[in-house]
């Protein structure tokens, strides 16, 4: 297909762009199949305007006899308006931002077309897989292994190809077990504590149903997680009430009398509809412009995304406990197992493992947990918070993960090797990227579409050198204890850096960082280099 | 005082932890004529719990249990004690001695007078000389050829609650001054506070006029005349008055109101809208208040409290006042009702806006020497230092400081002085430890006289800077320079969790970048200190293994235990997790409180280290050498008790997890 029948009007002369932090300026407006571009006339050196057509969420247009607006909500947040002259290409161009924007084919999207001199296609796409994880962790290969039952992706085809597995459970057996669970989410190994030798797992709801019906497999691979132990726990990310209803469609829980040894308790996140209405109304409260501290303050409330934060990280706070402080292990599952689940674990893996805060290891945890692990990107991050669009499978967990995220940073500034910028990048190419590391809903899509072959891993791109070093935290120190946060609602603030990030306000707090970065490089530069001239 | 004392010493008295599984350490209680301590018995610890008389808001006793006696001791800081006494009879002379100690009926009572201050007089001489205020009236350009100093109140004569020293426009000639007073609220007429150099425009304050429904002063009108005129740049002045317009209006029923524009020509008035300290003092409660583990009930619980509304009020009316001298170079006078609560903290935000200087320690000092302090604002009627009117007190000069903070948190570069520094402001004007902040004018200061039977506070705080300093304060930061420009959007106000909830017990205040900064500075000085000496030592250096060493490791050193900011899992090693169990809707979070007081030596609250040389009566305990280990250096420790505070659902043997 020829994204030129999409564009009605390729360019515009004399429009006026309107952005946060700079001053109207006129120039000229291109609209080509993935970008628009727009460019300051007279000789000015700066380079043109570039923005990702993903990225646009909603568009408003005001027509009238001799010019027009065009307002562009963006998926990032920020809200951008363009000063037309002439109706005719106002509404020219609106209609093909419009189509462009909403173009649903992936091998179509710009990650296929991105070809940044400083990266090869012959690169390794992605950071590591799980035989290379595997392989790295020495301390489990008594007790696990590697199982490529999934291979052809037919026992679940949302999983990756290979997943790690009680050393005990053969590949039929997890055939078997696969059968009971939804989506075939068989539990599978996310995270093994040292320590302590107990893990984190995770899968999705059995299916039981409403005549409570047995899984003699999936019992006996439960049994070989806390085989010798006699304790473990089953975090049910929803309410039991929930969990209840769930049978009624087929799903369910683990019973008590068929696992035993397992206990259950439940910990209601809320996830879908729920918590995309929250980021909506959340975004809209920070637009608001009036003055009044009260109505701020209710619609804060409101918009439940601080409660959404608190439950998520004392949700996650809660397995760690289980894991590091009893001494015993814990399956996470929700109802499909790739989404609540997916946030706990991780959370949990941030707050128990220093491996994972390092830079490399945060991205690498994002890789497992999410991509591989088939949290479908996709269908979640279509849109974002101005969409009109009827909502169907959209929900920002990855975005209340990142959240959730900064919480931790913010609260222990010195334990996380990342620093807010990484966040603020990942909570961006969500949305709209260069990269294909966010497109398709699981690992199996990415194979078939291609996605592995024709286009970048970010994650590989934020590794490099020069990125690396803006993506670091200065004040990073190691550590190798648990970091519990408090969950405490005055502890727990709104993510300015994210949600108000087109203000003024964010600009003071982004020049601090600098004086941070520039602080700790100066207090060891000239030590340093005196250092050197003593040797010397 | 000791006359009040029933009972000096009580053994095996528990301290609960209010935060934990009400788990106890049990100890001996002392009270003392300043303060009440608690001593653990355990031999290893011996850790010290104080708690200064002055500082105790209450003192409750619920009913006696079958183990004892309960008696609960919250502070003016926030704090919250609880004690169980065996004996019912112990109980009762404790809280009757306290009741008695924590309410002093006389200033003489007051810890600053009831030690023997004339051990050092030079000493005490130089302390009340370290803040020139008329140094910093030069330092504005004051007094000029617009701006004079007037002898008019000189011995108090026409105002008993201004300083004697005020300026005045050079056209105001003493029967204006004179004529001007009587048409004011207690004879506080127009004078001059803040000066801008720039722009020539000033800000004036007062109180509000005597004018009813048509009262009018053509000595009050020239002043107001004399003010415009001694700003040649501008045509009129505006008139802000701080009160809501309901307020002001209702006011002239009683003889006293607003400026009728008819009657003075040329200002503009307007009006803010800060309620009145009685409506503050309520708010204030509430937000104390709002315990709730729930993140809905703590935002419903902070919109009701109308805290952060009053806060934006107040930033507002110093918004107002700074644009109008900055931008518009139009000059402003001040006033609210009497013209000494809000009127201060509208011009004394003003000032911290318009002039970097104030937004440096020294220049802070000399803010609230001269706007609160010098102009009257009633310290101990506001702060309750004696046992008055209850009506009487309210949290106009925590409003201020907040607004500071608030500022702070908006421009991390702009102010040369941490959350620290501005916590330990506010609570020396409730402790009294020191002589600046009695009683409720400088005449009643000076009747008293203080400078000569107290310390001042000011010096202390300076010696002590170094915990005090903000690492990211940059003189020369865009930030830092001229006016600054907050914003003043809703989402901008948070609730000052380092004041209001010292008592949680999380992470963030021990493991703040800022302090880590700190620690990395005084660690690269200290290196580089270090290197001098070698190289004096031996300037043709061969291999300084030492020195390379401690060079190669800095970060290492700086998780000795006890900086500011040790690595950041620190906390957790002794911080069980949080309770993550309890569903949300459980009991209020007994976390939100904290076991007052830190071990013996360790608070930079504390009377030990705030003024050792002038301790008195408790030195028997203080003489000790502190024993809480390593925790000891930590400035923060009033906070980072760690206790076992997060299991308080589950003890040791119960640590099974709810199914």
């Amino acid at each position: 297909m020829e994204f030129s029948e999409h564009i009605k009007t390729a360019n515009v002369e004399d429009v006026v762009l309107r952005r946060p932090f700079y001053q109207p300026t006129k120039g000229t407006l291109c609209v080509t199949g993935h970008h628009l571009i727009f460019s300051n006339r007279g000789g000015d050196s700066a380079r043109p305007f570039l923005l990702l057509l993903r990225n646009i969420d909603a568009i408003e247009k005001r027509p009238s006899v001799s010019s027009g607006t065009i307002t562009l909500k963006c998926k990032d947040l920020c809200v951008l308006q363009l000063d037309i002259p002439g109706m005719e290409e106002c509404l020219n161009i609106a209609s093909s931002i419009e189509s462009l924007s909403s173009l649903e084919t992936v091998s179509e999207m710009y990650p296929f077309f991105y070809r940044p001199p400083f990266l090869s296609l012959q690169d390794q796409w992605g950071l590591s897989s799980t035989e290379q994880h595997y392989a790295q962790m020495k301390e489990i290969h008594d007790g696990w292994r590697v199982s490529q039952v999934n291979r052809d992706y037919s026992v679940s085809p949302s999983y990756p190809p290979a997943v790690i597995v009680p050393h005990s459970i053969d590949d039929e057996t997890l055939v078997k077990a696969a059968r009971f669970r939804q989506g075939g989410r068989f539990p599978v190994l996310c995270y093994y504590h040292r320590e302590t030798g107990t893990v984190i797992m995770r899968s999705s709801q059995p299916l039981s149903g409403a005549n409570r019906k047995r899984c003699r497999e999936d019992e006996l691979l439960l049994q070989a997680v806390i085989d010798g132990s006699e304790l473990g726990y089953i975090i049910d990310t929803r309410s039991s009430q929930q969990a209840q209803q769930a049978r009624m469609t087929g799903g369910g829980f683990e019973s008590k009398s068929c696992y035993r040894g397992w206990k259950r308790l439940h910990r209601q996140l809320e996830k879908g509809k729920v918590l995309q209405e929250s980021l909506i109304k959340l975004v809209e409260a920070c637009g608001d412009q009036s003055h009044s501290v009260d109505r701020w303050l209710s619609k804060l409330e409101n918009s439940k995304w601080l409660s959404h934060v608190q439950t998520a990280l004392s949700t996650a706070g809660l397995v760690a406990e289980c894991v590091e402080r009893d001494g015993h292990s814990v399956l996470v599952h929700g109802s499909e197992g790739t989404d609540t689940s997916l946030l706990v674990s991780s959370l949990a893996q941030l707050i128990l493992d220093p491996d994972s805060r390092t830079l490399a290891g945060f991205l690498g945890l994002l890789e497992r947990e999410w991509v591989q692990a088939g949290h479908p990107f996709q269908q979640r991050c279509a849109h974002s918070a101005y969409s009109h669009v009827r909502l169907r499978h959209e929900a920002p967990v990855f975005v209340l993960l990142l959240d959730c995220v900064w919480q931790l940073a913010r609260q222990f500034p010195l334990a996380m090797g990342f620093s807010e910028p990484l966040l603020l990048r990942l909570a961006k190419e969500v949305y709209a990227s260069d990269y294909g590391t966010f497109l398709c809903n699981s690992d199996q899509e990415r194979c078939v579409t291609g996605v592995k072959e024709r286009t970048h891993c970010l994650f590989q791109s934020l590794l490099r050198a020069n990125e690396r070093q803006h993506y670091s935290n200065p004040l990073y120190e190691r550590t190798e204890l648990a970091i519990w946060p408090s969950i405490q609602p005055p502890s727990l603030q709104l993510w300015k850096g994210l949600f108000l990030q087109w203000t003024d306000d964010a600009l003071h707090l982004v020049e601090a960082q600098k004086v941070i970065q520039n602080l700790v490089s100066q207090c060891h530069r000239p030590l340093n280099e005196k250092v050197e001239n003593t040797d010397g | 005082m000791m006359e009040h004392i029933r009972t000096p010493k009580v053994e095996n008295v528990r301290l609960i932890d209010r935060t934990v599984s009400r788990k106890a350490t049990v100890g001996t209680l002392y009270l003392s004529a300043t303060h009440t301590i608690f001593v653990e018995n355990n031999p290893e610890t011996r850790k010290e719990t104080w708690v200064l008389h002055s500082l105790v808001a209450s003192v409750e006793r619920p009913p006696t249990t079958p183990s004892g006696s309960h008696l609960v001791i919250r502070t003016k800081n926030f704090q919250v004690l609880e004690l169980l006494v065996p004996q019912e009879r112990d109980a009762t002379d404790i809280h009757a001695s306290l009741a008695r100690l924590s309410r002093p009926e006389k200033y003489s009572e007051l810890y600053c007078l009831s030690i023997n201050p004339t051990a050092n007089k030079e000493e005490r001489e130089e302390s009340w000389s370290f803040l020139d205020l008329q140094a910093d009236y030069r330092r504005m350009g004051v007094p000029n050829n617009l701006w004079v100093g007037t002898p008019a109140n000189s011995e108090y004569r026409v105002c008993d609650t201004y300083p004697s020293e005020l300026f005045v426009p050079k056209s105001a000639t003493p029967p204006v001054i004179v004529g001007s007073s009587k048409f004011r609220s207690r004879g506080r007429f127009p004078v001059l506070t803040y000066f801008h150099q720039d722009t020539l425009a000033s800000i004036c304050r007062c109180s509000q006029p005597l004018s009813g429904f048509s009262a009018r002063s053509q000595e009050d009108e020239q002043m107001m005349q004399a003010i415009m005129k001694a700003n040649p740049g501008s045509e009129y002045i505006y008139v802000v008055d701080t009160r809501p317009k309901l307020n002001a209006m209702a006011n002239r029923a009683a003889g006293k109101g607003y400026e009728n524009e008819d009657h003075y020509t040329n200002i503009k008035l307007q009006f803010i809208g800060i309620e009145n300290i009685h409506v503050m003092r309520n708010s204030q409660q509430k937000i104390i208040d709002i315990k709730t583990p729930s993140m809905g009930d703590f935002l419903w619980g902070l919109e009701s409290s109308g805290w952060l509304k009053h806060i934006k009020a107040v930033l507002d009316a110093g918004v107002f006042i700074a644009k109008a001298v900055a931008e518009e170079g139009v000059s402003v006078v001040v006033h609210c009702s009497d013209g000494w609560d809000r009127t201060a903290q509208a011009c004394s935000l003003a000032s911290v806006l318009l002039d970097p200087y104030y937004r440096t320690m020294k220049g802070l000092m000399l803010l609230i020497e001269r706007d609160w302090v010098s102009f009257g604002h009633k310290f101990s009627h506001r702060y309750n230092h004696l046992d008055g009117d209850p009506k009487e007190v309210s949290p106009v000069i925590d409003q201020f400081v907040e607004c500071v903070w608030q500022l702070s948190e908006q421009f991390p570069c702009a102010f040369e002085f941490n959350e620290r520094f501005l916590i330990q402001l506010r609570r020396h004007v409730y402790s009294c430890q020191y002589g600046n902040f009695l009683g409720n004018s400088q005449k009643e200061r000076r009747d008293m006289r203080l400078r000569e039977r107290t310390y001042s506070l000011w010096p202390q705080l300076w010696k002590d800077r170094a915990q005090y300093v903000n690492p990211l304060y940059r003189a020369d930061h865009t930030q830092t320079q001229g006016m600054l420009r907050p914003n003043t959007t809703p989402y901008c106000f948070k609730m000052w969790k380092g004041m209001y909830n010292r008592l949680e017990k999380s992470a963030p205040p021990r493991h703040s970048p800022a302090d880590l900064l700190t620690a990395v500075r005084e660690e690269t000085q200290q290196l580089e200190q270090e290197l001098t000496n070698h190289q004096e030592v031996a300037p043709r250096g061969t291999a300084h293994s030492g020195t390379k060493q401690g060079i190669q490791t800095p970060k290492s050193k700086m998780k000795r235990p006890g900086r500011p900011a040790p690595s950041t899992g620190d906390g957790s090693v002794d911080s069980p997790p949080h309770d993550y169990r309890s569903t949300q809707r459980g009991p209020p979070d007994p976390a939100m409180t904290l076991p007052l007081g830190p071990p013996k030596g360790s608070d930079p609250d504390d009377l030990s280290s705030a003024c050792s040389d002038i301790e008195s009566g408790v030195i028997d305990l203080s003489s000790r050498s502190s024993s809480g280990g390593d925790d000891c250096k930590d400035p923060e420790s009033d906070e980072a008790i760690y206790c076992p505070a997060w299991s308080g659902t589950r003890g040791p043997d119960t640590g099974r997890l709810p199914c």
